[in-house]
C-alpha cells in the first residue's frame, strides 16, 4: 500500500514486484504438473528423432558421432521456445484482462516484464537440464573440461534471457493468443533453417547466407565449440558468425535486450488504448 | 453537501476517427454510488480507462481521490480499485493465490498479504472455493474474486466498469450485495452499466452519457420525473376507441398510441393529473374502461427518451 516515490524505493519494488511475479508463474506451474512432465519430455522426444531417426542418415562433416553433432542445436533449440512460452503468457495476460490490472495498480512499471523473463530463465534451468541428461544417455559429452562447459551453459542461459525479451514484446503488440499461436508454428521452420541438424555445407548459397546468419546457427556453433563437440571442423565458413560463433552469440544477446526491453517497456506503458 | 472525488472536466478522447469522448464534465461525491448509462459506444469504459489511469485524455483534465489522473497516475493507483468487463484475474491460480499475490503487489507484507485474502473470501463468501484454479469457477464466482480483488487495498474509489454483464439474475444479486455492502463500509462506486435496473437498485445519482457528453444527470427519481407518467386504458368494448382517443388527446396534447384494438396509451407531464380526474372525464364521453392505470416509467423509458432525442435509432 506504498506509494512509489522516490528512486531507491522504485528499484526496491521493481525488485519485490518482479519475485512476486516470477512466484505467481511457479505457483501456476505447481497446478499444471502435466506442463512440466510434457515440458521434459521435449528433451527426450527431440533426440530420439533426430537423434535416431534422421541420424541414420546424415553424415557429420569431419566425422563423429551425429548425436554429438545433434546435442549443441537440441540445446539452441530448447532455448529458442523461450520466445514462444513467454509471447504466449504475456499475450494471455494481455487478453485476459489482467494487463489492465497490474497497470491500474501502484505496482513498478518493469515488473511485469521482469516477472515474466525472471520466471523463464528459472524454468529455463531444469529444460537444459533435462536436455543434457538425454543427451548423456544417448553418448553425448563435454570434452573441453569443466570451465568451457560451465560457459557454454551460461551462454546457453544468457540468450534465453535475451530472447525472453523477443516474447514479451511481441505479446504485448499482439495483445491476442490467437496470433501468437499462428506465430508459434514459425518455430520449427526458423530453428530447422540452421546448422542444428544438418550441415549448412549442402544448402543452396542463398540459403545457406540465412542459415548462417540465423541466431540458431550461432547458438548451436558456439556450444559445438564450447562443448568440443563434432560439426566445427567444417571449414570454408566465411559467414562471420561461424567463425566466431560465442561473440555472435554475445553480441545477439546484447543486441536484443538492449533494443527490446526499451521497446517493451514503452509498449507495456504506452496508455490511451 | 458536496464533496467530489472524482472530478472530470472537458475530457476529449480520439481513436483514430472515432471521437469516443466529446468534452464529458462529471462529478462524483465521496460515499455515494454513481451510475454512468449510454448506449454501447457512448465512451463510459473510455472514461473509466481514463480515471483508472490506464489511458490518458486528449484534452481536458480529470482528478480522483485528489490527484490528477495523468500528473500523479501513481497516486491515484493507490487510491482506486478497478473491476471491468472481464475478470482479471489469473485462472491458472487458485482465488487464494490470487488474492495473495495481487496483496504482494500492493506492497503488504507476505503474512498480512495472507491475512487480507482470508478476511476478503470469509467476508465475500468464496472460502469454500478459495483452493480451487479460478479456471473451474462460475462466472459469478470469477467477478466477485475479480470484484474483491480490487479490495485489497481498500480503495477510496472503486471503478466497476459492466459489472455484472452476462451473469445470471442470482449472481447479480450477489455482486449487487457486494456492492452495497461496500458503500456501507464509505467506499465511493463510480459504476457504468446496460442494465437500467442496476442503476436503480445501487445509484444514488444517474450520469446519461451519449456520444461522448454527459446528456443528463439526476437521482433516479428526478430522471424519471423528466418524461412524466405513461397513462394506459384498456376499453371493455373496442367500438370506443374513437371517443377515448379523443378524451385522451384533450389530456395530454398528443395523439395516443393504440396496441392491439381495445388499448390506448399516452405520456401525461408528470404530477399534473389524479387517476380519479381521468376515469371521469372517461365516464363523461361515455367511454367504458376496464382498467386505467398511470404508470411511473421505468429507468428503461427514461433512457430510451433520452438517446432518442439526440439521435435517431438506425
Amino acid at each position: 500500500m506504498t506509494t512509489i516515490t522516490s528512486p531507491a524505493g522504485r528499484l526496491r519494488w521493481t525488485f519485490a514486484d518482479g519475485l512476486t511475479l516470477i512466484g505467481r508463474e511457479l505457483s501456476r506451474l505447481r497446478q499444471e504438473p502435466e506442463q512440466i512432465i510434457a515440458a521434459l519430455l521435449f528433451p527426450v522426444i527431440m533426440v530420439v528423432l533426430f537423434g535416431y531417426v534422421f541420424g541414420s542418415a546424415i553424415q557429420v562433416p569431419g566425422g563423429g558421432d551425429y548425436r554429438e553433432f545433434l546435442m549443441p542445436g537440441l540445446f539452441a533449440m530448447v532455448t529458442f521456445t523461450s520466445v514462444q512460452g513467454v509471447m504466449g503468457r504475456m499475450a494471455a495476460d494481455a487478453s485476459l484482462g489482467v494487463m489492465d490490472r497490474f497497470r491500474s495498480m501502484p505496482m513498478a512499471r518493469l515488473a511485469v516484464p521482469f516477472g515474466h523473463t525472471g520466471a523463464d530463465s528459472v524454468v529455463g534451468v531444469p529444460l537444459l537440464a533435462a536436455m543434457a541428461g538425454t543427451g548423456l544417455l544417448v553418448g553425448w559429452q563435454p570434452h573441453r573440461g569443466l570451465l568451457h562447459t560451465v560457459e557454454a551453459f551460461l551462454l546457453l542461459m544468457l540468450m534465453r534471457y535475451a530472447l525472453s525479451w523477443v516474447g514479451v514484446y511481441v505479446g504485448l503488440v499482439a495483445k491476442n493468443e490467437q496470433m501468437v499461436t499462428q506465430l508459434a508454428t514459425l518455430f520449427l521452420p526458423v530453428t530447422m533453417l540452421s546448422n542444428a541438424f544438418v550441415p549448412t555445407d549442402g544448402m543452396p548459397t542463398w540459403l545457406r547466407f540465412l542459415a548462417d546468419w540465423n541466431p540458431v546457427s550461432a547458438l548451436t556453433a558456439a556450444s559445438r565449440e564450447l562443448f568440443g563437440n563434432p560439426g566445427m571442423a567444417a571449414s570454408g565458413h566465411n559467414a562471420w558468425p561461424m567463425e566466431h560463433p560465442v561473440a555472435a552469440v554475445l553480441l545477439w544477446s546484447a543486441a536484443l535486450l538492449v533494443v527490446l526491453a526499451p521497446l517493451s517497456l514503452r509498449a507495456y506503458s504506452r496508455r490511451g488504448r | 453537501m458536496t464533496d467530489p472525488i472524482v472530478v472530470a472536466e472537458g475530457l476529449h478522447k480520439s481513436f483514430g476517427d472515432t471521437h469516443a469522448l466529446r468534452g464529458l464534465d462529471l462529478s462524483v461525491n465521496r460515499g455515494t454510488v454513481c451510475g454512468v448509462l449510454g448506449p454501447n459506444g457512448a465512451g463510459k469504459t473510455t472514461a473509466i480507462r481514463i480515471f483508472a489511469t490506464l489511458s490518458d485524455p486528449d484534452a481536458g483534465h480529470a482528478r480522483v481521490a485528489g490527484h490528477d489522473v495523468v500528473r500523479e497516475a501513481d497516486k491515484v493507483r493507490a487510491r482506486i480499485g478497478l473491476a471491468g468487463q472481464y475478470a482479471a484475474v489469473d485462472e491458472k491460480l487458485t482465488g487464494r493465490s490470487n488474492l495473495q499475490m495481487f496483496g504482494r503487489l500492493y506492497h503488504l507484507s507476505r503474512v498480512e498479504a495472507r491475512r487480507r485474502a482470508d478476511e476478503l473470501l470469509e467476508r465475500f463468501g468464496l472460502t469454500e472455493a478459495a483452493d480451487r484454479p479460478v479456471a473451474g469457477y462460475s462466472g459469478g464466482m470469477r467477478r466477485r474474486l475479480d470484484l474483491i480483488t480490487c479490495l485489497i487495498q481498500r480503495p477510496e474509489v472503486l471503478f466497476l466498469d459492466e459489472p455484472t454483464t452476462g451473469l445470471d439474475p442470482r449472481s447479480r444479486g450477489e455482486i449487487w450485495d457486494s456492492v452495497r455492502e461496500l458503500v456501507g463500509s464509505g467506499t465511493t462506486v463510480l459504476l457504468t452499466t446496460q442494465y437500467l435496473d442496476e442503476a436503480d437498485q445501487l445509484a444514488n445519482d444517474i450520469v446519461v452519457i451519449d456520444h461522448g457528453q454527459v446528456i443528463a444527470t439526476g437521482t433516479p427519481d428526478e430522471l424519471k420525473a423528466t418524461i412524466g407518467e405513461q397513462l394506459q386504458v384498456v376499453l371493455e368494448d373496442r367500438t370506443a376507441l374513437g371517443p377515448a382517443a379523443t378524451v385522451l388527446n384533450d389530456l395530454a396534447g398528443t395523439d395516443p398510441t393504440t396496441s392491439g384494438d381495445d388499448q390506448l396509451s399516452v405520456a401525461l407531464p408528470g404530477g399534473r393529473f389524479k387517476l380519479a380526474d381521468i376515469v371521469r372525464e372517461l365516464d363523461r364521453a361515455g367511454v367504458n374502461a376496464a382498467d386505467v392505470r398511470l404508470r411511473r416509467p421505468t429507468l428503461d423509458e427514461v433512457f430510451l427518451r433520452l438517446t432518442d432525442q439526440k439521435e435517431p435509432v438506425g
